[in-house]
Order: C-alpha cells, then sequence, then structure tokens
C-alpha cells in the first residue's frame, strides 16, 4: 500500500478518507431509453413526454438501440468487460417524478463489468482507479418544490432520459483524486461523444460515497451523498462530510450509514429529511423486457469506431512533439482543443516548434477566450491563423513579443480582429529589423547615452540585459533581438 | 333474442358480406339485446352512438366492396383495453374517469378490420379474480343458472373476463375481447357455455392492455363457436414494435385450419390433472372428450406433467409481485382517483388504500411481501425456478403429443358470494388453467356438455407454443363432437319486464 | 419456510409491507388480512418439496431477442394529453403535496 500523503489530521491522530463516486452520466442520445420522445434540454413542461413515460396504463418500454451502443462504447473506453447478456431489473420506489413508481435499471447483471480509469495526480504521478460496473437505467422528473406554499410541481421531460450509472470502486483518498476522477471520467465520456457532461444542465451528476478510517484500518461506515453537480462542490461536500464523520468519531460517536444532501449555499451536508425506508427496493427482472442480448461482433464494430482517447493522446504528444507531461495533460483534457493543439502545430508535412504552438494555445487562446467567456469553436482566430504567426516568428519576420501583440490585434476586437496575421504585420511596418546597419545605429545610440551604466556593464555582464531592453525599446520591439544581444555584448568587450 | 342477435360471428360476417341486412341493423339490434341484459351487468359503458356511427362507415365499406374481416360485426371489449377517448377502469376505483387519449393495439387491429366498438365489459378489478366479484361496479352475473329448487340462484359468469362471457352467452355482441393471466378468459368460458381461446404469450401485442401481471397476461377471445375465435385471433394477432415480448412471426390463416380432420394426431392426458375434489360431472366429461377424440381418429397418449400441482402456488407468488410493482403508478399524481392526505406519502397510502379493492389490496401486499428484502430468493426465485420446471415438463410432453386434453375448470358455476370470503378457495378454480400461463402455450376451453344441475362445463385444449392452427383445428373437431347447443333460459329479460 | 415454517406475518409485518406498497390499512382490516396472508404463503410454501437446484429461474414466458428501436424522436409533444386525466395541475404541471427533502 503506497502511503497517502493526504491524511487529515484530527484530535486523535491522522484520518484517511475512502471515497467511491457513482457518476449519473446522460447518454447522448435523440430520443428516450425506453420512448421515442426527445431528450433536449430546457423544454416546456412536460412536452417531452410520451405515454410510456408518463407511465399511462398499458404502455410499454422499447429500448433505443442507440443508447445500448452508447453504453458498450463507453465501457470499451472505460477498458471494461462487456457483457453480452444482461438483464433490466425493477427498482421500486415512491415518488411523484418518478411516475412507473419503479425505474427501470440494471442490478445484478449490468452491461458493462469491471474495467478502469488512470488519473493524473498533483506530483504527475498517476493512478488507477477501478471502475466497478456501468449500467443503463432511466432518468426521473423533476419535482419544483419552491413555487407553491403547498404544493410540488412536477415536469416530466426527463423521465425515462437514459443514464449511464458508472461506479468506482472505493479507490480515492483525497478530494483531489476525486475531482482528478470526475474530470476524467467527463473527458473520455466527451470523447467518446457518449455525454456531453454538461454538470450546470444535470447531463453529469456524482453521488459520493464518503467514509474515513485510521490509516490501514478496516472501512469504516460511509455516507452517500446524493447529486453533487459542479467539481468544487464535490470537493465542498468530501470536505465537510469527512470532517463531520471525523469529529462524530472522535467524540466517541457512531458515523450512521445514510443518504445525505449537499447544501451548496451553505458548504454543507445534511440527512434528507424523506426516510427512504430502509432502501428496500425490491428489485426482480422487468417482465415487460426480455434480457438484453447482443454479439461480440457488434462489440468488435463499436470498438472499431473508438477515437484516440485522452491517456493515448497524452503519450502520442510527448512521444511525438517532446512536449512536456504537464502540457500534454492540459492540451488532451478536451478532444477540440488537442484537434486545434493539432492544426497549430502541423505545417503540412512538418511540424512547427511544438513548445512555441503548446505556449500559444494553452497561454494565450486559453486567456483570450477567459477573458471573452467564449468556447475554442467561438475563437475569433483559427488554428491555421497562429501557424501562420508561429511561422513569421521563426522566419525571423517578427519577434515573439511583436508575436504577442499580433495576437492580441487578431484576437480582439477592432479592425485587424480575424485579419492574417502577415497583413497585420506589413499594415503596421512591424517586421523585425535585421539590417545590422539600422541595429548597430541604435546600439551606439543608446551606449553613447548611458556612458556611466556601460562603464558598469563591463564589470558586472548582467547589466547588458538592460542596454538589450533600451535597444528593442528604441526601436519598438523590431530590432532582431539575438542581433542587438550580440552587438551589445561585442560593444561592451564581453565576449 | 332476435334473428340477427342469434348468428356467429361467421355467421353475419357472411351475412353482411352477403347484403342479408345491414351492419346497422346488426349493430341496432345487439343495442337492443345489451339494452334489455341490463340485469346481467356485463356491460359497464354502453357506446350506443359511435357504434351507429360505425356501423354507417361500416355499410358503406361494405357496398363499396371494401370491407375488412369484421366489418360491421358489433364486438365487446373487456374493460382491461385502453379506448381512445372512452372510460377505461379495470373496474377499479383507483382509475376513477379514466380517459385514455390512446387505443390499445389489439383493438385498434379489431376497428381497423371494421369491427363495430359499442360496449365496454366488465371484469374483476385489474382482472383479479375468478367469479367477476371484485368489480368495482359490481359482479356481472351468469346467464346460467341450476335447475331446480336453486334456478333463482345468482351464478357467477366465472372471472375475470366474466363481463365478456356473460356478453358471448347473452348475445349482448357477436363475440368478446379477454384477456387471460391464469385462466380469466377460459375459465369464464367454461362456466358459460362459450369457447374461450387464450393465444401463446407474444402472440397479440399488449400495448395499451391495462397491465396485472406481465409476464402472464395475453389477449384473447371469448365467442360462440371455434370458428369465430380462430377469426377473432386473425384480426387480433401480429407483431408490434411497440411490445417487444410481442414475437415477429407472421399470422397463419386460422379458419383456414378448421380443416375438422385430426387423424393421427396425439393427443396427451396428463394423469396429473386427475386432482382430488374435481366434480365427477367433469371426470366423466373429460372421458368423453377422450372418446371423442379417439372416435374422430386422434391418437390418445398418457402423459405426465410432474410439477402441475406447484403451478397453483408459484402462480400466486409470480403473479401479485408482477402486480405489486405494475399497480405502483396508481399514484393519484398523474390519472386516476386522488386521496387529499397530511403529505405525499399520506395522499399515496390514503389515494391506493381507497382505490384499491380487497383482493387488489391482498394481492399487492403478497407481491411486495414475496419481492422484499430477505424473502426474494424464498419466494420470487423459487416460484421462477418451479416455473421453468413448469415450462419444461411441457416442452418434454411435446416430444410425445401435439397437444393436452384436460378438463378446464374443477367444478362448474358457483353462486355469487359463496367463495368471496376464501380467497384460497377462490385461487383453486385456476388450478388446471395457470399452467398454461405458466409455460405461455395457447390453450382454449371449449363447451362439452351440461353437468347435473344443467350448467355448462368445458374442456381446454392446450398447445405448442405459437401453434395455435392444430390447436384450433383439434377444439373445432371436439366442438363438432360435442354439439353443445344449450341455451341458458333467458330470466334477465322477464326482470326487464321484457318477454323473451 | 420448508421443514421450519415461514414466519407468520404479524401485525408488525403487515404494517412494514403496506408501508412499503404505500396502502393505508383500516385497523379493523389487519387482523382478517394477516389470517388470510398466512393462508396463502401457508399454501405456496408447498414449492419447498421440488428440488430447484441448477435449475435458472424462467423469468418470462418467451425466450427472444429483444427487438431495438432506432434513436429516432417519433413521440411526445402533446402535453395536454399527458396531463388531461391529472387530478390536479397547474400551468401544465402534476401538483401533488409539497414534497419536504
Ligand atoms: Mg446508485
Ligand atoms: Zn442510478
Amino acid at each position: 500500500m503506497t502511503e497517502n500523503k493526504n491524511l487529515i489530521t484530527g484530535a486523535t491522530g491522522d484520518w484517511e478518507i475512502v471515497l467511491g463516486l457513482e457518476v449519473h452520466a446522460q447518454v447522448r442520445s435523440a430520443a428516450k431509453l425506453f420512448s421515442g420522445a426527445a431528450t433536449d434540454y430546457g423544454g416546456e413542461p412536460n412536452t417531452q413526454v410520451s405515454f410510456v413515460d408518463a407511465a399511462m396504463p398499458g404502455m410499454l418500454p422499447v429500448i433505443n438501440r442507440k443508447c445500448v451502443e452508447q453504453a458498450i462504447r463507453t465501457g470499451l473506453g472505460l477498458r471494461a468487460k462487456i457483457n453480452l447478456f444482461s438483464v433490466f431489473d425493477r427498482k421500486n420506489y415512491f415518488y411523484p417524478d418518478l411516475p412507473q413508481g419503479y425505474q427501470i435499471s440494471q442490478y445484478q447483471q449490468p452491461i458493462v463489468g469491471e474495467g478502469a480509469l488512470l488519473i493524473e495526480l498533483e506530483d504527475g504521478t498517476e493512478k488507477s482507479i477501478g471502475i466497478e460496473r456501468l449500467h443503463l437505467e432511466q432518468d426521473a422528473g423533476k419535482s419544483m418544490h419552491d413555487q407553491h406554499p403547498e404544493l410540488s410541481f412536477v415536469d416530466l421531460n426527463r423521465s425515462g432520459v437514459a443514464l449511464m450509472e458508472i461506479v468506482s470502486k472505493p479507490d480515492m483518498r483525497s478530494v483531489s483524486e476525486a475531482q482528478a476522477y470526475v474530470k476524467k471520467l467527463r473527458a473520455i465520456l466527451r470523447y467518446l461523444g457518449t455525454c456531453d457532461g454538461n454538470m450546470e444542465q444535470g447531463s453529469l451528476r456524482a453521488d459520493v460515497n464518503v467514509s474515513v478510517r485510521k490509516p490501514d484500518a478496516d472501512y469504516g461506515t460511509r455516507c452517500e451523498i446524493k447529486n453533487v453537480n459542479s467539481i468544487r462542490f464535490i470537493g465542498q461536500a468530501i470536505d465537510y462530510e469527512a470532517r463531520r464523520q471525523i469529529a462524530v468519531l472522535e467524540d466517541g460517536g457512531k458515523v450512521i450509514q445514510e443518504t445525505r444532501l449537499f447544501d451548496p449555499q451553505k458548504g454543507e451536508t445534511r440527512a434528507m429529511r424523506t426516510k427512504e425506508e430502509a432502501h428496500d427496493y425490491r428489485y426482480f427482472p422487468d417482465p415487460d423486457l426480455v434480457p438484453l442480448t447482443f454479439t461480440q461482433a457488434w462489440v468488435d464494430e463499436i470498438a472499431a469506431t473508438l477515437p484516440e482517447l485522452p491517456d493515448a493522446k497524452k503519450a502520442r504528444f510527448i512521444e511525438a512533439y517532446g512536449l512536456t507531461a504537464y502540457d500534454a495533460n492540459v492540451l488532451v483534457a478536451e478532444a477540440e482543443i488537442a484537434d486545434f493543439f493539432e492544426e497549430v502545430v502541423t505545417n503540412g508535412k512538418t511540424f512547427r516548434d511544438a513548445k512555441a504552438a503548446a505556449n500559444m494555445v494553452i497561454g494565450s487562446v486559453f486567456a483570450g477566450l477567459n477573458r471573452l467567456g467564449k468556447p475554442l469553436a467561438e475563437s475569433p482566430i483559427s488554428a491555421t491563423q497562429i501557424g501562420q504567426l508561429l511561422d513569421l516568428v521563426s522566419a525571423n519576420i517578427i519577434s515573439g513579443r511583436i508575436a504577442k501583440d499580433v495576437f492580441d490585434l487578431m484576437f480582439e476586437e477592432g479592425k485587424y480582429q480575424g485579419k492574417d496575421p502577415m497583413q497585420i504585420v506589413e499594415e503596421k511596418g512591424l517586421q523585425q529589423v535585421t539590417d545590422m546597419s539600422v541595429i548597430e545605429k541604435a546600439v551606439d545610440e543608446v551606449l553613447a547615452a548611458n556612458p556611466e551604466k556601460a562603464a558598469q556593464a563591463k564589470e558586472k555582464p548582467k547589466l547588458a540585459g538592460w542596454f538589450v531592453g533600451q535597444v528593442m525599446q528604441a526601436t519598438a520591439g523590431k530590432a532582431n533581438p539575438q542581433a542587438v544581444n550580440q552587438l551589445i555584448r561585442e560593444k561592451l568587450g564581453l565576449d | 333474442m332476435s334473428e340477427l342477435t342469434a348468428l356467429s360471428l361467421a355467421t353475419a360476417r357472411d351475412g353482411l358480406q352477403a347484403g342479408d341486412f345491414t351492419a346497422s341493423e346488426l349493430v341496432q339490434a345487439h343495442i337492443a339485446e345489451m339494452e334489455s341484459a341490463r340485469a346481467l351487468n356485463a356491460v359497464i359503458l354502453e357506446t350506443a352512438e359511435q357504434a351507429l356511427t360505425m356501423a354507417k362507415a361500416s355499410d358503406a365499406r361494405l357496398q363499396k366492396g371494401k370491407a375488412g374481416a369484421l366489418e360491421g360485426l358489433p364486438i365487446g371489449v373487456k374493460d382491461l383495453f385502453c379506448t381512445e377517448n372512452i372510460r377505461t377502469t379495470a373496474c377499479s376505483k383507483i382509475l376513477d374517469n379514466f380517459v385514455p387519449p390512446y387505443e390499445s393495439t389489439v383493438t385498434e387491429n379489431l376497428w381497423a378490420a371494421g369491427a363495430v366498438q359499442f360496449a365496454k365489459l366488465n371484469n374483476d378489478e385489474f382482472a383479479m379474480g375468478s367469479s367477476n366479484e371484485t368489480s368495482c361496479f359490481g359482479s356481472a352475473l351468469n346467464p346460467w343458472r341450476r335447475k331446480g329448487e336453486d334456478k333463482d340462484k345468482p351464478l357467477v359468469p366465472g372471472g375475470s373476463s366474466g363481463g365478456s362471457a356473460a356478453a358471448v352467452a347473452a348475445h349482448i355482441g357477436v363475440a368478446a375481447l379477454a384477456t387471460d393471466t391464469g385462466g380469466s378468459i377460459r375459465q369464464p368460458a367454461a362456466f358459460t357455455g362459450t369457447v374461450g381461446l387464450k393465444p401463446s404469450y407474444g402472440r397479440c401485442s399488449r400495448w395499451g392492455i391495462i397491465a396485472f401481471a406481465s409476464s402472464l397476461d395475453q389477449a384473447g377471445a371469448i365467442t360462440r363457436n371455434v370458428r369465430d375465435a380462430a377469426i377473432l385471433l386473425g384480426v387480433m394477432a401480429g407483431a408490434d414494435d411497440k411490445d417487444t415480448t410481442c414475437i415477429d412471426l407472421p399470422v397463419p390463416n386460422y379458419e383456414a385450419a378448421l380443416s375438422g380432420d385430426i387423424r393421427g394426431l396425439k393427443i396427451g392426458i396428463p394423469k396429473e390433472y386427475r386432482i382430488d375434489g374435481i366434480a365427477a360431472d367433469i371426470e366423466r366429461l373429460w372421458q368423453q372428450g377422450i372418446d371423442w377424440c379417439k372416435q374422430a381418429g386422434a391418437e390418445l397418449i398418457d402423459i405426465s406433467l410432474p410439477h402441475t400441482k406447484y403451478a397453483l402456488p408459484a402462480y400466486y407468488i409470480i403473479a401479485p409481485a408482477e402486480a405489486s410493482s405494475n399497480l405502483a403508478r396508481y399514484d393519484g399524481v398523474r390519472y386516476g382517483l386522488r386521496k387529499a392526505g397530511r403529505d405525499i406519502t399520506n395522499m399515496y397510502e390514503e389515494t391506493r388504500g381507497a382505490g384499491f379493492g380487497a383482493e387488489v389490496r391482498r394481492r399487492v401486499l403478497i407481491g411486495t411481501y414475496v419481492l422484499s428484502a430477505g424473502y426474494y430468493d424464498a419466494y420470487y426465485l423459487k416460484a421462477m425456478k418451479v416455473r421453468r420446471l413448469i415450462a419444461d415438463d411441457f416442452a418434454k410432453a411435446y416430444e410425445k403429443c401435439d397437444i393436452v386434453l384436460t378438463p378446464t375448470t374443477p367444478s362448474a358455476a358457483f353462486g355469487v358470494g359463496e367463495n368471496i370470503d376464501d380467497p384460497l378457495a377462490m385461487y383453486l378454480n385456476d388450478i388446471l388453467t395457470v399452467p398454461v400461463n405458466l409455460a405461455g402455450l395457447p390453450g382454449i376451453s371449449v363447451p362439452a356438455g351440461l353437468d347435473s344441475q344443467g350448467l355448462p362445463l368445458g374442456l381446454q385444449l392446450i398447445g405448442r407454443p405459437f401453434d395455435e392452427e392444430t390447436l384450433l383445428r383439434a377444439a373445432h373437431v371436439l366442438e363438432e363432437a360435442a354439439q353443445f347447443t344449450a341455451q341458458p333460459k333467458q330470466w334477465w329479460k322477464e326482470q326487464n319486464g321484457v318477454v323473451s | 419456510m420448508s421443514a421450519k415454517n415461514h414466519k407468520p406475518i404479524d401485525e408488525a409485518t403487515i404494517r412494514h409491507i403496506a408501508q412499503l406498497a404505500r396502502l393505508a390499512l383500516p385497523p379493523q382490516d389487519s387482523a382478517q388480512l394477516i389470517k388470510e396472508l398466512n393462508e396463502i404463503l401457508g399454501f405456496v410454501e408447498q414449492l419447498n418439496e421440488v428440488n430447484t437446484e441448477n435449475i435458472q429461474p424462467m423469468t418470462g414466458a418467451i425466450e427472444a431477442q429483444i427487438k431495438q428501436r432506432d434513436d429516432i424522436v417519433n413521440d411526445g409533444g402533446y402535453v395536454d394529453k399527458i396531463i388531461a386525466n391529472a387530478p390536479v395541475q397547474d400551468d401544465d404541471y402534476f401538483a401533488v403535496p409539497k414534497v419536504v427533502e
């Protein structure tokens, strides 16, 4: 067992958090799991509801092939066992947004079995988190409790939307591991196109199982925190819950196994008031659905269409472009970013400077988009244009510094926005000065204007940099910085 | 009974096609019959106006030579089938005034073939019962009564499709749709001297039929003869994209299968069906049936279905378990009855407590119990394993024979109120029919004679899965041999002041 | 079950099942119900005479490949039909007594 560096210090010594996650990921599909109603987000109440979704008498479920395919696809992406035979069960309980009085889910025989997911820890090492299972099930409708003093309102638009419940093993030991797990899972789902991962809209929700124990002791009693819907809240909920449990235990109390809710306003978890009588869900095989069976050939067919996933892409970025693990990690977080980067770095059959390309994408593009509050798809500059900008630098037509200015002109609103970099350089006369006589003249002027500093610099060679800056300033940044540097050192007699 | 209501489905069809009378006349005659038979309580919703509109349309199609297979024929519908814009209740208070905005596949098939909708028929609440007495509309009554001093004593029509059976026996409709989960078509057919056909599980779509026990429920027909059942099944049956338990198989021409010839057919006689407590008249009738088959050239074979005895106990775990879940949707939120409560949970409890009758409550509780934590393996899982053994018994028997012949019920119709306080005694009615549902097989009850008290008795034939053709062929021969022509005395018309 | 008979259903059990099933039971009904349910459970107990070792449970009456649907939106869009039978509705929502979580 590796040493856990994320222990919490309590009054009685150190405690270890043990975390397992059940993530509900909404399957990307046009229609629902067992009906032909739409899954679009944000429709008018009860407009995306079929008689099946409203559990009208005599209605029967018919499974959507696409949802099955998406579950298999996700299972393959999690390197998990795909079960060619699985069973739909009914999970029976009463709730106003559960029209059938049961949820069709998979209990003992899920469509996907054990798998694994690799997360990157803060110190750069990796850790494998076990996947226990993935199963298909129906989403419930939505209840609104704050619209009326005596009534709750029910909208069934979500009722019957396909969910994949992805259950991890209790392998995580810290907030950051849990957050890394959700981020990585979300990235994989988005790469696969099986879930859009939109946590604000609820397409990805996490139930967090939290327990604490003394290092190397047996697992403690766990509490399940339901429906935590952002990465930040996952962190807050775990922090609060772990400390609560430690306080209970250190007070000589016992943790009660229960379902809790996270209150984002207060940053607290609290026990649910609705009692779910001992969770007696009376699971049994749904008699309306014969078992789900498919062939290995179909699974293989799906496997053949799987895209390159983040882990493989990261390894390739390091290998092919010589990127650092850190840069590669950032770039592969989203498939579109990785694709954008590859477009920037690729120049026909050759590669541009990968470090410069990575810096441009991670630094300039991300920062710019953040400022604008826009997604990558709406970037004012294309990857091709960024490639052209990099080419101007490597051809010594502009310096890296000027390149940043040109980038800003291309990016920000104004007459230059979206224009090709060469055009801007020409229009604004930003070409680098490479004529040595012009540079020498500028150097001489600066040295002449600062005789004392020049004398000092002969003793303290580090001061040469100051002269470079002065010359660059005098030439409005257009002088070739290497040439300036060399000339100054020569004239100061430093070489 | 008028001349027109005396007709069977097949003869009425032929008369319409020949232009002997119009659909409007035929339907009008049946509406009159329905109105004169209200004392039977077989009909819980009369839709005469709509029936006459449909009949008119049928007449137009008949005139243009565009008649469907059931053109102009008034066919009653058990109130378990959802009918668009027509109140559908499953004869439960919990559905209140539910008006489905959709039509069940099977009824849709009927109307598409030209059949005329004119009545929703009584049944046990959610099809749970064997006497029709659990209906929230009160029991339908059996048109038949005993001879002698009991002649005024009302008898049950059987259940759950009691209204369908009574309506067909009393000539209220030419035929009726029904459903069968453990004998709900065959037992009432036997009690009323009608033919009751339960097709193989998966032969007809369940879409739009209010579910009782999903793995057992199957739509079927109650008719006055085997030919009518064959015709009706041909229209009801067929694949349905909306029901994945409905099988994609071509629908044969069942009427054409009635060749009258069963020479060489191997008919199995299961020794385990000679149960204790079976009425002597029924034993005798069974032997009679065996003799008729022999005379018709069939080969009679002794077979064994060793797990027969366990079918009823397995059924009374599986059916309530599925029902407890199927009936969870009746919660007062989206349709049906709602009773006020202190909070949401109490609203559920009050609504369901008030909406479900005693038998439904009993089964929901049993079903909940056998699925609950700690009992699932001992009850539900065990029952599903026994179910497999029962199905295997039949599969083995069908290696030796083509069809199985048994009585339909252990007794003739009983009196209203006689078994209502003894659930187990009531359950025993289905002892001979339940194994067929567990195995998913097609079965038919054919009226074969009267008992010593003048009440009709039925013989049951059980076929191989999806071999309704052989089943109907054999049933037709049995029917011909039995020559069951007795009719109940029309006491209900006297009660209405109408002289028959 | 079997040799050792099933633990008879008592008042507490019936209350618990009724609660799971969301069924209000008038107190005067429970004695009768307990008697009936115990009779039924006693009756089904004969299943224990059957050896079911290595028997696969039969969950349905047909053994077919499940039919699957294409991912096409061809249903819904009729809110009035969905709420037409609702006992209480408000602004196209179903309305229920307030739920406190
Ligand atoms: Mg869960
Ligand atoms: Zn779930």
